[in-house]
């Protein structure tokens, strides 16, 4: 995957401009930067939620498997039946894989509102394993995720990884990995918000 | 996309899932319609086919604003404009699964109701049948209305202001063809431009719809 001169905007306003990287099979790259410095825009744009301002993204069609800051989660469905969903609707059996790799096999049978935030979150990051899509777009995958669990993800990560996927990880945390860091703030659009956003918000 | 139809039945009549709320508001509004206008039998007859009508068109907006807005809320909807099924299979899928769960059952409930309002026996089933012509119409214009206003705090009434005037074509043939049926004229008219309808918006909703959640994911 190549990125060129990428430009992002979030609700029109400019956010992130020439935005340039590469990114090989089995690499990841770690995007860092201040709460709302455009990392999630970044993802967004990339995963064709939000239309590039400009510049170029060089990508096989239909390998993006984006983990968003929600779920997608159903509350009625147990954890196998939201993962079985998602899995037949990107044509993947891959369920039981993704159970055993965030541990989830004994909460199977347990519909979604009855787990806690950490288990939600893992078993959104068990979809990304059903998706059998070879570029991982992450959001803050590790919040509200314990130590062991983060340890479970990194793992994960890494498997993904050797198999010949790429991850794209907007994180403020050490998942253990080798991974390039790019820091989104060297590419603020000027005339953007200020980093941080918030001077926007409270103005 | 089968998998996403058969998803959406199963949260509509799992617990919180709204199934069979569109059903008791039907029943509650026919009921109440001769507490109103009296238990006038020759007028109840007259006036049966739109009361059911208009009830059973009330009943299918109940459940309009929860087609996208819980997807959106958990995120979902996100997900499925990454995952591999186009956008309009989905609007699509969610149109028709929004049939099944919300206005079937009232296609189906509608001669009950019916005797309640002294529908002549003729009536009968072409009240039926202009309902399972008609509903899908409203089931997809409701769908798109929902798609516009997705997103949006509190939008269940601006969805209704939107949609109800779109629903006024479907109402009156559906009606028009209900109410000659039971007086025994020929109807054939009506249930064409019935049928001329749903075919119409089912072609043609789809693409709007769905270009319409890919603007409001933005």
């Amino acid at each position: 995957m190549r990125v060129e001169d990428l430009g992002c905007q979030r609700g029109g306003v400019p956010v992130l401009e020439g935005v340039s990287f590469t990114l090989a099979a089995g690499e990841a790259l770690a995007l860092r930067g201040p709460n709302g410095s455009g990392k999630t825009t970044l993802l967004r744009t990339i995963a064709g939620l939000q239309p590039p301002a400009g510049g170029r993204i060089e990508l096989a069609e239909d390998s993006v498997a984006y983990g968003a800051h929600a779920d997608g989660l159903k509350a009625t469905l147990t954890v196998a039946e939201n993962l079985a969903f998602w899995a037949a609707i990107h044509a993947c059996d891959k369920v039981s894989e993704a159970l055993e790799a965030f541990e989830l096999r004994p909460l199977a049978t347990r519909p979604a509102q009855k787990l806690s935030a950490g288990q939600k979150r893992r078993l959104g990051l068990a979809r990304l394993l059903v998706t059998g899509r070879p570029l991982w777009l992450l959001d803050e995958p590790t919040v509200s995720l314990d130590a062991d669990s983060v340890g479970l993800f990194g793992r994960a990560v890494r498997a993904h990884l050797s198999a010949g996927g790429a991850a794209l990880i907007a994180t403020h945390t050490d998942l253990g990995l080798e991974a390039r860091v790019l820091d989104v703030t060297a590419f603020a659009a000027t005339g953007g918000p200020a980093p941080g956003g918030f001077a926007e918000a409270f103005a | 996309m089968s998998a996403l139809l058969l998803r959406d039945l199963k949260l509509a009549v799992r617990a919180g899932g709204g199934f069979g709320l569109g059903l008791a508001f039907f029943l509650i509004v026919t009921v109440l319609v001769p507490f109103g206008v009296g238990p006038d039998s020759g007028l109840l007859a007259r006036i049966a086919p739109g009361i059911l009508w208009v009830g059973a068109l009330l009943a299918c907006l109940l459940s309009l604003d929860r087609i996208f807005q819980l997807d959106w809320e958990d995120g979902s909807l996100e997900l499925l404009a990454t995952a591999p099924i186009p956008m309009e299979g989905v609007v699509l899928m969610k149109a028709l699964a929004h049939w099944l769960s919300s206005a079937l059952p009232l296609v189906l409930a509608a001669p009950v109701l019916g005797v309640l309002l002294n529908l002549p026996t003729a009536g009968y089933g072409w009240l039926m049948l202009s309902l399972a012509l008609g509903t899908p119409a409203l089931s997809m214009i409701g769908t798109f209305g929902a798609a516009l206003t997705v997103g949006l705090k509190r939008g269940g009434l601006l969805l209704s202001l939107l949609v109800l005037p779109l629903y006024v074509p479907t109402l009156i043939f559906g009606t028009e063809a209900a109410r000659r049926g039971a007086e025994g004229l020929a109807n054939a008219t009506p249930l064409l431009m019935l049928a001329g309808i749903t075919a119409g918006v089912t072609a043609l909703l789809p693409f709007a719809a769905a270009a319409v959640i890919r603007v409001n994911l933005r």
